[in-house]
């Protein structure tokens, strides 16, 4: 196999499966490789009473012509509470279907069982796409699929999709509510899951859509996230989701008190370093750290008497607390983390659901990301170069998603990644991070329980940051401490086999990640 | 004498802890073999408690290290002292101090380790935890006991009890005990450093608490959870209108030794030891609160 150095400074072959690879070159250097967008195909001829709605899945199967091979989508505003995917693969193994390729917006635990089953037997060949955690991540890094995976960004999905990289033969979208022409929404019915964010990009480039409600209602809907004009078929059934697993992970604030410090310590520099102030713009993740970030920011502007123009989300009750307080005077959301937030979209004008392209696709005309002042990012290990990972722990295995994680870094002014310094016994910062997801060059800050580190890039925050009593230090100096603390980082027991390639969300290959052997 | 507005209580039979137990800027670390140690934890303790001493892996920043060891009286005491003394060590905290004789006795004990070990005699500071009724009784003589000897702090949970009374939102079940160790500790030229605040959940309560001590005169206030440690330096740190007295009462001293004039006045107030010695005071926490320049 040849191999290149790419941009991030990661070893990436030149091609695989025949297919050439995009080595990384740096945030914004590669332009679009297509000159124009990829197209659906055009199907119907819609005439006077035509009839979308389905009795069941596997009719909707059988009508769309899906055969073996093909690829076929989900969205996860359900996280750990999604029916839909399972029911449909259930449905397609009991119809014999073979080699299918997944591509999921993300995936979780909830769908691991099913999943797994249709991995083993042959139903599902390959999957598309990210959030590669638990035993699906496990699966995935042992090397037991063919081809290697392609990991993206939220953003970065959206881009492969208009470019025509990932084709969807059949889009699969769990609708919370839908009108019998296939008008879809995500804020009313009993399953309300919030947005259908990441399905729009899916309605429009798939082939063949393909709507599933446990809310079917008259036409017209008063408002709808996806149209009618991209819906195939309407299928109805009992139950698409249980909204209450929605609420996933850390989704409350941190108790720790180094985590806490770690919160605490972001917002003092976002503030010292000049980024909150009146009218700013800013996005924090979920995540215990996240959480505490956003009420001590809540708490430092009601005393300096400071508002947001808008946050985006990932949104919590936490957020919508502070849409409420006119603390923030608009909420975009393109997922919803709570019950609380899907409410308050329902009811808040203020509060505006935005697609994930709208969100995060570096190739659009305009993007949400671009306009961030203020961004606080999680990361699993940080390294001397700002490079930060968010998918492997140090044991190797794919382990956590991607989510919009590189698009938020790149496109805000100012970006802190919060970590804590040593988790158990092992090293947060390194002197070189397992796989590289988002690269050092959009990466402003880190911020640690035991020190702070100012990308050197950014000698105007330094500069800012004269005089301040922040504990600011060198980024080996912390990862010294780090490895003291800890013995060092080893090495994972990494094969020669690629399991997963970690795409840039412009496209290229930012790194590899490796078979674990076991 | 050292800055002492916080001191954090961290348990020695937890690992992480220890470890983080420096990053949150107390001014004072406890690291506790006694109350929050079981009896079975107790070697455990001990020894991870020595180890970390001794290893020097782990940074503490700024503050001070200290140990609180069992009583003397337990089986446990005398073992906790040969397993942490050690460079690093900077004071050791003796729970249950009821006469001048239990400081004496520490102080020996601790004199012949040193003289062991190495290590310097007399550099290892005591503090002396007063709990119970005798010991308050007892407080000036203790105080007075050893050069070592820097502190003097109430142990307010025990004392309650000894008294047979319940500590109140109002403090007036210890009143007289903080009154008198503060006496003490004045009268033998220490510090006193107040007790813990029970309910990590209640801050404006612990500041209410810690701004009443600082009022009365003490030095520092224990902390159990790390989250109390901002709140007490808060309620520690001076107003700007008593900063500004504090510079103005410096600048007049000087003002007056370089006029080579013995007195010094602000004002028609004549400014005498105590008032400089408050100044001063003043000064040391606002520079510590960050409040002041480097230089000043």
């Amino acid at each position: 196999m040849e191999w290149v150095i790419n941009g991030a400074e990661r070893r990436i072959p030149v091609e695989i499966d025949g297919v050439k690879l995009l080595p990384y070159r740096g945030p914004f250097v590669t332009p679009p490789q297509r000159e124009r967008k990829y197209g659906a195909r055009l199907y119907h001829l819609s005439r006077p009473g035509q009839q979308k709605i389905l009795r069941s899945i596997e009719e909707a199967v059988k009508r769309v012509g899906l055969t073996d091979g093909m690829t076929i989508s989900f969205h996860h505003h359900f996280r750990n509470g999604d029916r839909v995917m399972n029911m449909v693969l259930e449905t397609l193994e009991r119809m014999g279907f073979k080699n299918l390729t997944i591509a999921p917006s993300s995936l979780f635990p909830c769908q691991e069982e099913v999943l797994l089953r249709c991995l083993k037997n042959g139903v599902v060949k390959h999957i598309e796409g990210g959030g590669l955690r638990g035993k699906i991540g496990r699966y995935v890094s042992e090397g037991n699929l063919e081809r290697p995976v392609r990991i993206r960004s939220h953003g970065g999905r959206v881009r492969a999709i208009e470019a025509g990289e990932l084709h969807i033969d059949v889009a699969f979208i769990g609708a919370p509510t839908a009108d019998e022409m296939g008008n879809l929404t995500g804020v009313y019915g009993p399953s309300a899951c919030g947005p259908l964010s990441y399905s729009m990009a899916d309605a429009l480039y798939a082939d063949r859509v393909v709507a599933i409600t446990d809310n079917l209602v008259p036409f017209p809907l008063d408002r709808f996230s996806i149209s009618m004009e991209y819906v195939d078929y309407v299928v109805v059934v009992d139950k698409i989701g249980n909204p209450e697993d929605i609420v996933f992970g850390s989704l409350k604030v941190t108790s720790s008190p180094t985590r806490l410090k770690i919160a605490k310590d972001a917002v003092r520099l976002a503030y010292e370093t000049g980024y909150v102030k009146e009218g700013f713009t800013f996005q924090a993740g979920a995540g215990g750290i996240s959480l505490a970030f956003v009420n001590f920011l809540a708490e430092l502007m009601r005393e300096k008497g400071i508002r947001a123009r808008w946050a985006n989300g990932g949104t919590t009750s936490y957020l919508v607390d502070m849409l409420r307080e006119d603390l923030v005077e608009y909420l975009t959301t393109a997922q919803a983390f709570d019950l609380t937030a899907i409410d308050s979209m329902r009811v808040d004008k203020n509060h505006l659901e935005v697609s994930i392209g709208f969100y995060a696709n570096p190739h659009n005309k305009g993007t949400l990301v671009n306009l961030l002042d203020l961004a606080v990012l999680g990361a699993t290990e940080v390294d001397e170069n700002f490079n930060v990972n968010t998918v492997t722990y140090s044991s190797g295995y794919l382990a956590e998603p991607v989510g919009g994680h590189s698009d938020v870094a790149a496109g805000s002014k100012l970006t802190i990644i919060t970590v804590p310094l040593i988790r158990g016994r092992f090293p947060s910062v390194v002197e070189e991070v397992t796989t590289v997801v988002t690269p050092g060059e959009t990466v402003d800050a880190v911020v640690t329980e035991r020190g702070i580190a100012i990308n050197p890039r950014r000698e105007d925050l330094l500069e800012r940051l004269e005089g301040s009593d922040l504990p600011i230090r060198d980024i080996e100096e912390l990862r010294r401490e780090a490895y003291s603390l800890t013995g060092g980082k080893k090495e994972p027991p990494f094969g020669e086999k690629i399991a997963a390639l970690v795409e840039y969300r412009d496209g290229t290959i930012i790194d590899v990640v490796r078979e674990v052997k076991t | 004498m050292r800055l002492r507005r916080s001191r954090l209580y961290v348990p020695g039979n937890n690992p992480s802890m220890l470890v983080n137990a420096g990053v949150y800027g107390a001014d004072v670390l406890t690291f506790d073999l006694e109350d929050s140690v079981s009896p079975g934890e107790k070697l455990a303790a001990r020894l991870l408690v020595g180890e970390l001493l001794k290893e020097k892996t782990v940074d503490f920043g700024r503050s001070e290290v200290t140990v609180r060891i069992n009583p003397l009286s337990t089986p446990y005491g005398k073992k906790d002292l040969l397993e942490i003394v050690c460079e690093r060590l900077e004071g050791i905290y003796l729970p249950k101090t009821e006469s001048e004789e239990d400081v004496i006795k520490l102080d020996e004990l601790l004199t012949r380790l040193e003289e062991e070990k190495g290590l310097e005699v007399g550099r290892i500071k005591l503090f002396a935890i007063i709990e119970t009724a005798k010991g308050v009784l007892n407080a000036y003589q203790i105080a007075s006991a050893s050069k070592r000897l820097e502190a003097i702090t109430i142990g307010g949970e025990d004392l309650t009890a000894d008294l047979g009374g319940e500590r109140t939102p109002d403090g007036m079940t210890l009143f007289t005990a903080r009154q008198m160790i503060l006496l003490a500790a004045r009268a033998a030229g220490v510090q006193a450093l107040d007790t813990v605040y029970s309910d990590i959940k209640d801050s404006d309560g612990l500041y209410q608490e810690a701004v009443t001590v600082r009022k009365m005169g003490y030095d520092g206030k224990a902390a159990i959870h790390p989250s109390q440690i901002e709140v007490i330096h808060r309620a520690f740190t001076p107003t700007e209108e008593e900063i500004e007295y504090a510079r103005r009462v410096i600048e007049a001293l000087e003002t007056a030794k370089k006029e080579g004039s013995g007195v010094a006045a602000l004002g028609s107030k004549m400014i005498d030891r105590p008032i400089v010695k408050r100044a001063e005071r003043i000064l040391e926490r606002a520079k510590a609160a960050g409040l002041l320049s480097r230089e000043e």
